[in-house]
């Protein structure tokens, strides 16, 4: 039985992760928006489910994947989209704006609480003034904006995106848009035939009708958030049309858009509250896009599921749970623990792999494309050489690095997500998986190489100082991990920022310009070379080497997000004034890890008792421990 | 007495690699932190491509210096490196990685230093349809004295701009005048004065500075910014000494000064240095296509027609991002455009060194890959840890 449990937990894990697999049970009489969600649109340059721009959309305006109503009953992404598109009247009533500002919320006149959900309607009275605000904000540097000007600013940008939403399939009045476009259709037709007939001009009768219905679409093609009109098999992406644009080339009832009609009906169905015929609706036209566009719905569809599956989420658990038993095993029960610890790591991984993969596979590129990806990507390589030190000591400390690491990596990404779709195109001259494979993916292998060993040198600090856990063996062991880990992150972090080097030259005419990012990944290389070079030279020992290593956890983190808060530079992806001071914590307790390294031998618990045998090394005429 | 091979042995020291290091990262990360206040080109000059960082008091006139600059720290690593690298060779399978990365790294920063010294960075603007035979260099400016009494051929001299900074009277000997400088503004702006002048200063009696005025302003640190120089010169003819008057040039003013003596005619603007190349480039079309439905652009690119009758080379090339076009020692980079995609902004590159990082880049690798593969291996088979190299 013993033996056994290491494989139960893993099963049980097993178990809960396949059980998001399954979509959720629905309520007697709602909508099933299973079909609807994975319909493929062109938004943000590339084909993505409806699921995704209702997830991102949410998550922009709400902070959150899904909405909460005022009733307490919580509704999910797509399903919100769907009020928003064909029902808006009701949509503007759920609380879907955040908004964290206490001035913000004065300004409305509101109760100043931590946080508040306002509806659409809550907020129509005030669009102007909130327009004009931002408007001033948008006309300041990100960096010089005020908490105020930066909240309105993301209001403004967050009510444009509804708006947009809003009129992406038909007008906001709509009431049965199937008979609207047939009526519409006949009426171009009947001209058409008029004029081909000889007419000189059409009749007020006959031109009324299709100005007013010509300003409608107009305004749609304008502000449609995502172009929802496929065309036919074997078009490509620059066929896609809005409902706008597509509607104004109609020229009789047969030539509207198959698209056009069937989001037309789901509407209609959805305004009449008839969930069947919206799921019968949404079905046909799945199958419809499925056989003119196999690839193109096969990878929506795909899409869709790895959001359902939420992985990220998932491997978030399962390192804290591989972390707290690793520290275990030191306590109690070392081997079963320590099994456990593995082999939940290793489903982390499995699923975090997943993740990655299947990113790459919906984008098409390498695996770091951004700022979010680069976390995903930084926790991934942790944690694969984590294991890989598990496997070669068996003792626990390289899986509750690995642990530890995955799961600050993913909570870091989980907040750089929050900001809208971390799928997106890459702008010119980023578009090259040649470099995006080598000089990037390089060069986040030599962070994550850089905080694993920083995260090996935090535990030997904590153990010593705190616990008698370190003894003298682990204690070499542990610093033989960092030495290697070390060299690792050396020639990661130096090959790619060669690398980088090389990409520059042959983009912007330059091997190194010092520009901010540059220099960042200089600072990581030179640092290893000083880590390397004062080991060699016997200018520092173990203490040294790990208060080194934790610096170099602080020097990594600088690089990777603190450049870029700089706002100057080829390389500033977005400021990211929220991220500050979670940096500076992170620095200030390295900071403060470092002190504690540099605690005299005496006070640390681990080698109090045996800080008689140290060895005695001779350097001049003053004995030095080895420690 | 020190021998010769003890000498060696202090530059080769292992302690002075150490502090090399330790002020490159301090300055590194200074440098960059300056950058948010001085701008990026600035702390390139100051920090990292001098010798020392100098510093003096905002009222004083002296400077000292308060670190070492890019440049000293890197020369004393180059020779330190090189001294290292003769004074522990030996020829072992177990040395052979770390002596690759060393070497490596000496052509990196030899290639850096020729970058430094000898590389040299233009633009060429074309329009569609034009075609160019010169790039300009917008960081050295000069003033061209082009005559123009013969239609058939112009007659330029150019003076650099530097030579303007200095002031003083200038007396080129193709010119039959003298050129003294009244006003020199590193920076500037230019107004129009309107007709309700008010207390505006006209900049020049001649020319079109006698409706704009001048302005000095302090010098640029933004990355999409860039200096407008500007000065106002008094032309007084060789021997008798009646001044002509005073004309206006500037960065910003598109159309030359005129200037007429004797019957001759003369051209003055103040331009960026041109480079002239054997060989003309005609741009036939600009595309810059965005993503479908967005703004976010995909690609930009130049399809420029060469043509060179010196070498009898004429064909068609295509320039576009991450993907340059190398002739003739210069590299031609998709940099930019005209704001109404009417034409194209392409960066030339003149650098002699430009393939030493490449080459150190593959020495490097193959060292580190051997070094580590070896490491590695001891490492997992739990040896002891590596010893000093």
């Amino acid at each position: 039985m013993k033996r056994l449990a290491p494989y139960l937990v893993l099963l049980a894990a097993c178990l809960w992760i396949a059980a998001s697999w399954h979509a959720p049970k629905l309520k007697p009489d709602s909508f099933d928006v299973r079909s609807f969600s994975r319909l493929p649109v062109l938004a943000g340059g590339r084909i993505k489910p409806l699921d995704t721009v209702a997830r991102n959309s949410l998550l922009i305006m709400r902070g959150k994947q899904t909405l909460r109503l005022s009733n307490g009953e919580s509704l999910e992404a797509s399903r919100w989209l769907a009020d928003v598109l064909f029902q808006a009247s009701i949509a503007d009533g759920y609380p879907v704006f955040a908004i964290a500002n206490q001035d913000v919320l004065g300004m409305f006149g509101l109760p100043q609480a931590n946080k508040r959900y306002c509806s659409y309607t809550e907020l129509q009275p005030y669009l102007t003034k909130i327009d004009e605000e931002g408007q001033r904000a948008a006309d300041t540097e990100a960096p010089k904006r005020t908490p105020f000007h930066t909240a309105i600013y993301n209001l403004r940008n967050s009510l444009v995106l509804y708006q947009q939403l809003k009129g992406s399939i038909h007008p906001e009045n709509t009431k049965d848009f199937s008979k609207e476009i047939q009526s519409y259709a006949e009426a171009v037709a009947a001209a058409g035939t008029a004029l081909k007939q000889g007419a000189a001009t059409l009749t007020d009768d006959q031109r009324a009708p299709l100005a007013i219905a010509a300003a409608r679409y107009e305004s749609l093609a304008q502000f449609a958030h995502m172009l929802v009109v496929a065309p036919p098999a074997g078009g490509g992406v620059a066929a896609w049309l809005s409902t706008g644009t597509a509607l104004l080339r109609v020229e009789s009832p047969a030539s509207i858009p198959v698209s056009v009609s069937a989001y037309a009906r789901m509407g209609d169905a959805l305004r009449a509250g008839n969930p069947a015929s919206f799921a019968r609706e949404a079905d046909a036209y799945a199958d419809w896009i499925g056989k003119q566009h196999p690839e193109l719905a096969g990878r929506a569809g795909f899409e869709q599921r790895f959001n359902l599956s939420q992985p990220f989420y998932h491997s978030m658990v399962l390192y804290v749970g591989a972390f707290l038993l690793a520290c275990a095993s030191w306590l109690v029960c070392p081997k079963g623990l320590r099994k456990t610890a593995f082999l939940l790591l290793v489903l982390a991984l499995a699923v975090h792999s997943f993740g990655m993969f299947s990113r790459m596979y919906l984008q098409g590129r390498p695996p770091v494309t951004n700022l979010y990806s680069s976390a995903i990507f930084v926790g991934w390589g942790a944690v694969l050489l984590g294991l890989v030190l598990e496997r070669l000591f068996r003792d626990g400390i390289g899986a509750a690095c690995a642990g530890m690491v995955g799961f600050i990596t993913l909570v870091i990404a989980h907040h750089l997500g929050s900001n809208g779709d971390t799928l997106e195109m890459m702008t010119a001259v980023l578009d090259s998986n040649l470099w995006l494979a080598t000089h990037v993916v390089v060069i986040t292998a030599g962070y994550s190489a850089m905080f694993l060993a920083g995260m090996l040198a935090v535990i030997y600090v904590c153990l010593g100082v705190f616990t008698r856990l370190l003894t003298r063996e682990s204690a070499q062991t542990l610093t033989r991990m960092v030495y290697g880990i070390i060299c690792f992150a050396t020639l990661f972090s130096f090959v790619g920022t060669v690398l980088g080097g090389i990409w520059a030259d042959q983009s912007w005419g330059r091997f190194w310009g010092w520009d901010p990012k540059e220099n960042g990944a200089l600072l990581i290389v030179l640092w290893c070379a000083i880590i390397l070079h004062s080991r060699w030279r016997g200018l520092v020992r173990q203490r040294g080497l790990m208060a080194m290593a934790i610096c170099g956890n602080a020097i990594t983190s600088f690089s990777w997000f603190g450049v870029n808060m700089l706002g100057v530079g080829l390389h500033t992806y977005g400021f990211m004034d929220k991220a500050f001071p979670w940096l500076v914590a992170f620095v200030l307790a390295q900071g403060a890890l470092i002190l504690l390294s540099r605690l005299p031998v005496r006070y640390w618990r681990s080698f109090r008792l045996e800080a008689g045998h140290c060895d005695f090394v001779a350097t001049g005429d003053k004995p030095r421990c080895s420690l | 007495m020190t021998t010769p091979k003890q000498l060696l042995g202090s530059i080769a020291s292992l302690r002075l690699t150490v502090i090399c290091l330790a002020a490159a990262f301090v300055l590194v990360f200074a440098g960059t932190l300056a950058q948010v206040r001085l701008g990026l080109f600035f702390v390139q000059e100051q920090y990292f491509q001098s010798a020392f960082i100098w510093w003096s008091p905002t009222s004083g006139s002296f400077k000292i210096p308060v670190f070492p600059g890019g440049h000293l720290i890197g020369a004393v690593l180059l020779v330190n490196l090189i001294a290292s690298l003769i004074h522990r060779f030996t020829v072992s399978w177990r040395k052979l990685g770390i002596q690759l990365i060393h070497i490596g790294i000496i052509v990196l920063l030899a290639g850096g230093f020729a970058t430094d010294l000898f590389s040299v960075s233009s633009y060429m603007r074309i329009k569609e349809g034009a075609s160019k035979n010169y790039s300009e260099d917008s960081s050295r400016m000069e003033l061209a004295v082009t005559e123009i009494t013969d239609k058939e051929s112009d007659q330029i001299t150019a003076v650099p701009g530097d030579l303007l900074a200095e002031g003083g009277t200038l007396t080129p000997k193709s010119l039959p005048f003298q050129i003294v400088v009244r006003g020199f503004y590193r920076n500037s702006t230019l107004s129009m004065i309107g007709q309700d002048a008010g207390s505006a200063v006209p900049a020049a009696t001649q020319g079109a500075g006698t409706r704009i005025s001048v302005q000095s302003k302090p010098r640029a640190t933004k990355m999409d910014e860039r200096d407008v120089m500007s000065a106002v010169l008094e032309i007084i003819p060789e021997g008798k000494g009646d001044s002509l008057g005073t004309w206006l040039v500037s960065d910003v003013m598109a159309e030359a000064q005129e200037l007429h003596l004797n019957g001759r005619h003369w051209n003055l603007e103040l331009r960026p240095a041109r480079y002239y190349k054997p060989y003309r480039l005609m741009l036939e079309d600009f595309s810059h296509e965005t993503y479908p439905g967005t703004q976010i652009p995909k690609d930009f690119s130049s399809k420029v027609i060469l043509d060179d009758d010196v070498n009898n080379d004429h064909r068609q090339v295509v320039i576009y991002m991450n993907h340059p076009f190398r002739y003739l020692g210069d590299t031609y980079y998709q940099s930019g455009f005209e704001p109404d995609n009417s034409g194209t902004v392409l960066q030339v590159v003149r650098n002699p060194s430009y393939q030493a990082p490449y080459v150190a880049c593959v020495i490097v690798s193959l060292g580190m890959m051997f070094q580590f593969t070896f490491t590695l291996v001891g490492f997992a088979r739990r040896a002891k840890p590596a010893t000093a190299p």
